[in-house]
């Protein structure tokens, strides 16, 4: 099979699994609180019960409004698309090329910061704030991470940089490499608005950040955003699954290969994200003008990973 | 070629004529086409000249002799700068009116742009200071000349900046001159091939570096020389501003010109100044950018920020190819032109749409502005491609530019050589910092500025006409056009990419698929017409699942928006660009420095309830307070101190001449 076939499966595989992985991180934490949950298909059957929705939009919105959403969407769409989840193939005018990743990545954070701001209302404007201010705070890291991930195989393909832990598993134990995944990990977070840079689950206004953008989507507008944020957490973990124990995935693309690299990304994925919300547990939201602070600690660890993978 | 030169010669004199002579009422579109046309010229010959094409025009006079001839990086620069140029004069077609269409005005406009186009057409040393005298004192006039006609608060701040502007632009004009007359000196001649096949070394060559870098780097608006840009942008006509955002190209190629072409043996630490003046000037202009509310302020500090970009860019080309990189050498400095392309593209389409903005509704500031999607569509669209080229997202030029300079610092990571491979992770996070504040910066211009509702009561004497409506059709063509180009340098990035690398001889970069750029020894590849059909076709089974419910289940508008269960449809409850940029202005406070001021006034009864509670925020700027501030204060007391000398008694003036005789005598026996 070609690569884009390989490719298709991969963002069928992503999609599909997306709500699940939602679900596995809600369920596991509902369970440690002592609650029964609502199960893990929840956000599955919340996917439908939106689209079947009418969307209401605020008076005074523009075309952002109807577009946000939509663009949000696309983005986590073409990030699954480029990230290797289940195989390290990539198209040959389309690799996986981690700054392009990263781009991609912020045009979706630019939509859903705009759509925020397009209501007109203060909480609205307020998280749309916050959350640049984040990205904006984020971004050193993430290219600094990408940076020492990218410069012992002299490629910023991601495809090769999975590729070569897969083959070379000392890579992976050397300091240069474990600091360098530590800090993507906290970006990881970061992007994907999870505790303790913003808490995914809050229900007062004042503390939201990401829910705070969102707050005039409903319907099938709602619907996308979530899906959309649900894509990206995936991915990301996906993507840090990888790098961390690549075992598994799809080097080829024959059908069997295809296979194993799904089921392996599948259940590697799921217990990362059980181990997420397991770890959420004991975490409180930080204030947000500690935040800097996280992430200050974090471009330490992808400077010192860059420094390292010089050294070693 | 020549023939192209010496059109533009006649066009501009006709230009400036047509300003004089022509009447006030044809005065816009006659001047305006004389200088698009100037402009055509301009970029036919530019173009010609970056393939290849060779010519001069020598004008003899008493004194010297001035040559123009472009080379093909000068042709580069001269077709950036025409481009610009007619589409700020197709612009001024409609937008100038009153004041900004007297002739002063208008006959600076087209010196202005004569000027620009010369410098770096030039082919010797007299004639690049010819054109860069020219170009200085037209702009000098442009920021001045508004002033007579304007209200007195405009008035004020267009003389103190008009006063900055003189004063920064021919101490930058001093420095050129100095730097390439110690260059001519060591090599005997002015010609700019002829320097450049003799390039002196030692200090020689580090005196000429560090005073022609001073001049440049004023006329760049690097950190901290940028002090006239927030000043000088904000006063002058909205064409005129956008023919101005271009202006600080000229800084930019001579650099290039003195650390590429005239002197390119340079020591490391040419290099390692030049990274590290680009890297302070991107994050602090950036910084400023983000925490300021006025929309053309914000801009010129964005320009202080993309200039320090390429600098950087610059700079690193210079490190490399001191190290011994070619191939990496080539990727940066061609990333430093791409950028320099593509700045050229959004940054002066940012400016015509500010100005367009500014017309309709009288504000310039962020905190009033808002809900300009509904009412000037065409100028929202084109500010925000302009923003999204700003803030490097893909699929715009800014962002094939950033792409090519991340990996070029890629290609640095594993150099043997220990300084290369500190300095590129170093200039990675100021890069990757820049950018995340650029996206905010954006973000904050175009969601508070044009999206949701107005924010509403300007001043009454401001106050616009009821509803702001969009531009003249002339504006509109321009803002357009150049919102396209923004777009073409991001999805046919190739062939530009391979056009640049003609130019400076790099042969690695070529082009891949549609349009795309592979830089070749790099081993990196980024076609963005894939990536557009990628994002699409993923997008399609998205798009097609929506319409099929929308049909089904159609969308409810003009709902109260979530006002926490209250309603609250104040436009004044809606976040502004100060509150927008309010974490940030925390996270940097040491670096802002802002004066905020909170007054409350408490009800008569009961003093923990407020009647009223006003704030207000003064962001000032750091280097102008900290570094310039007290220079002006010191040469003023010096000023004052020697006033005392001359205090208008007879008696002690005939004193000095007797002190002065005395002198003389002593001296002379």
């Amino acid at each position: 099979m070609s690569a884009a076939v390989a490719i298709l499966l991969q963002v069928c595989v992503v999609v599909a699994a997306a709500p699940g992985v939602a679900g596995v991180t809600r369920q596991v934490r509902a369970r440690l609180e002592g609650r029964v949950g609502a199960g893990v298909l929840q956000p599955y059957r919340d996917l439908r019960k939106l689209f079947a929705k009418r969307p209401l939009q605020a008076s005074g919105t523009s075309w952002v409004t109807r577009a946000a959403p939509v663009l949000l969407v696309a983005s986590s769409l073409v990030v699954a698309a480029l990230v290797p989840v289940v195989t390290t193939q990539a198209l040959p005018d389309v690799p996986g090329d981690l700054f392009v990743v990263v781009s991609v990545l912020l045009v979706g954070s630019v939509a859903v910061a705009l759509l925020g701001l397009d209501a007109g209302s203060a909480f609205g404007g307020m998280g749309s704030s916050r959350h640049m201010m984040i990205t904006a705070l984020v971004e050193p890291t993430v290219l600094l991470a990408v940076y020492a991930l990218s410069v012992p195989v002299d490629s910023s393909a991601l495809g090769d940089i999975v590729g070569a832990r897969h083959e070379d598993l000392t890579s992976i134990a050397s300091p240069g490499g474990l600091l360098a995944v530590a800090a993507l990990a906290v970006v990881v977070v970061a992007e994907t608005g999870r505790l303790p840079v913003d808490n995914p689950s809050t229900h007062l206004e004042l503390t939201m950040v990401h829910e705070a953008m969102v707050l005039e989507a409903s319907g099938r507008d709602l619907a996308r955003i979530e899906l959309a944020s649900w894509l990206r957490l995936t991915v990301l973990l996906a993507l840090v699954v990888n790098l961390v124990a690549p075992w598994g995935i799809a080097t080829s693309t024959t059908a069997l290969a295809l296979l194993v690299g799904t089921l392996a990304v599948v259940t590697k994925t799921a217990l990362l994200a059980a181990v997420l919300g397991a770890a959420e547990i004991g975490l409180a939201k930080l204030r947000l003008f500690r935040v800097p602070e996280l992430l200050a600690g974090s471009f330490a660890l992808a400077f010192l990973a860059v420094t390292a993978a010089y050294l070693v | 070629m020549t023939v192209g030169l010496v059109l533009q010669v006649v066009l501009a004199g006709v230009g400036v004529a047509a300003a004089l002579v022509v009447p006030t009422r044809w005065r816009s579109p006659a001047v305006g086409t004389l200088a698009a046309a100037l402009g055509v010229t301009g970029l036919v010959t530019g173009l010609a000249a970056t393939g290849g094409a060779q010519g001069t025009l020598r004008i003899s006079t008493q004194v010297a002799d001035l040559t123009y001839g472009p080379t093909a990086l000068g042709g580069l620069f001269v077709a950036l700068v025409a481009g610009v140029g007619t589409l700020a004069a197709v612009y001024g077609i409609g937008s100038a009116h009153g004041a900004a269409a007297s002739r002063t005005q208008w006959a600076a406009f087209v010196v202005f742009l004569f000027g620009l186009l010369g410098v770096p057409a030039a082919a010797d040393v007299v004639g690049f200071l010819v054109a860069w005298e020219v170009m200085a004192g037209a702009s000098a006039v442009l920021v001045l000349a508004d002033q007579a006609c304007a209200d007195r608060a405009t008035s004020a701040a267009a003389r103190s900046a008009g006063t900055w502007y003189a004063v920064l632009t021919h101490v930058s004009f001093v420095a050129v001159a100095a730097g390439f007359a110690v260059l001519a000196a060591a090599t005997g001649t002015t010609d700019l091939a002829g320097i450049a096949a003799a390039a002196p070394t030692g200090w020689t060559a580090d005196l000429a570096f560090g005073l022609l870098t001073l001049g440049f780097a004023t006329k760049a608006g690097l950190v901290p020389l940028h002090v006239w840009l927030p000043k000088v942008y904000p006063v002058v006509p909205a064409h005129s501003a956008g023919l101005m955002s271009v202006a600080p190209k000229a800084g930019l190629y001579g650099l290039v010109l003195v650390v590429w072409t005239l002197l390119p043996d340079g020591p490391r630490w040419w290099a390692l100044v030049l990274v590290a003046l680009g890297g302070v000037s991107a994050v602090s202009g950036i910084v400023q950018a983000a925490v300021t509310t006025h929309l053309r302020r914000l801009l010129a500090y964005s320009t202080a920020e993309n200039l320090g970009l390429m600098v950087l860019a610059l700079g690193l080309a210079a490190l490399y190819r001191e190290a011994g990189l070619d191939a990496a050498a080539h990727v940066a400095l061609v990333a430093c032109l791409f950028l320099a392309l593509g700045h050229a593209a959004f940054k002066s389409v940012a400016f015509l749409a500010a100005g367009a903005v500014q017309q309709a509704t009288g504000e310039h500031d962020l905190d009033r502005l808002g809900g300009l999607t509904r009412t000037m569509p065409w100028t929202a669209g084109a500010f925000g491609v302009a923003a999204l080229g700003a803030a490097a997202l893909p699929v715009t030029g800014g962002f094939v530019a950033e792409w090519m300079l991340l990996q070029a610092l890629l290609a640095g990571g594993h150099a043997d050589d220990p300084v290369v491979a500190v300095t590129a992770p170093l200039a990675l996070a100021v890069i990757a910092l820049t950018a995340g504040l650029a996206l905010m910066t954006f973000v904050k211009a175009y969601g508070i500025g044009f999206l949701a509702r107005p924010r509403g009561n300007p001043a009454p004497e401001k106050a616009p006409r009821a509803e702001p409506g969009e531009a003249h059709l002339s504006m509109r063509a321009a803002m357009v056009v150049g919102s396209l180009v923004v777009i073409a340098l991001g999805m046919v990035p190739g062939p530009v990419a391979r056009g640049l690398a003609g130019i400076v001889d790099g042969s690695g970069i070529t082009t891949t698929g549609t349009a795309g750029v592979d830089l070749g020894p790099l081993g990196a590849v980024l076609n963005p017409v894939a990536l557009t059909l990628l994002a699409a076709l993923v997008t399609l089974p998205v798009l097609a699942v929506t319409a099929a419910v929308a049909e089904r289940v159609p969308r409810t508008t003009e709902v109260p928006a979530w006002g926490c269960g209250q309603v609250r449809d104040s436009a004044r409850t809606q976040y502004t660009a100060t509150s927008y940029a309010e974490p940030l202005t925390r996270v940097f406070d040491d670096a802002v420095r802002p004066g905020r001021d909170v007054q409350v006034d408490h009800v008569a009864e009961s003093r923990f309830l407020a009647e009223q509670v006003r704030y207000s925020q003064q962001i000032g700027d750091v280097v102008e307070e900290r570094a310039y501030r007290p220079v002006i204060r010191a040469a003023d007391r010096l000023a004052d101190a020697a006033r005392r000398v001359q205090n208008g008694s007879l008696q002690r003036y005939l004193g000095f001449a007797l002190a002065a005789l005395v002198v003389v005598l002593v001296v002379v026996s």
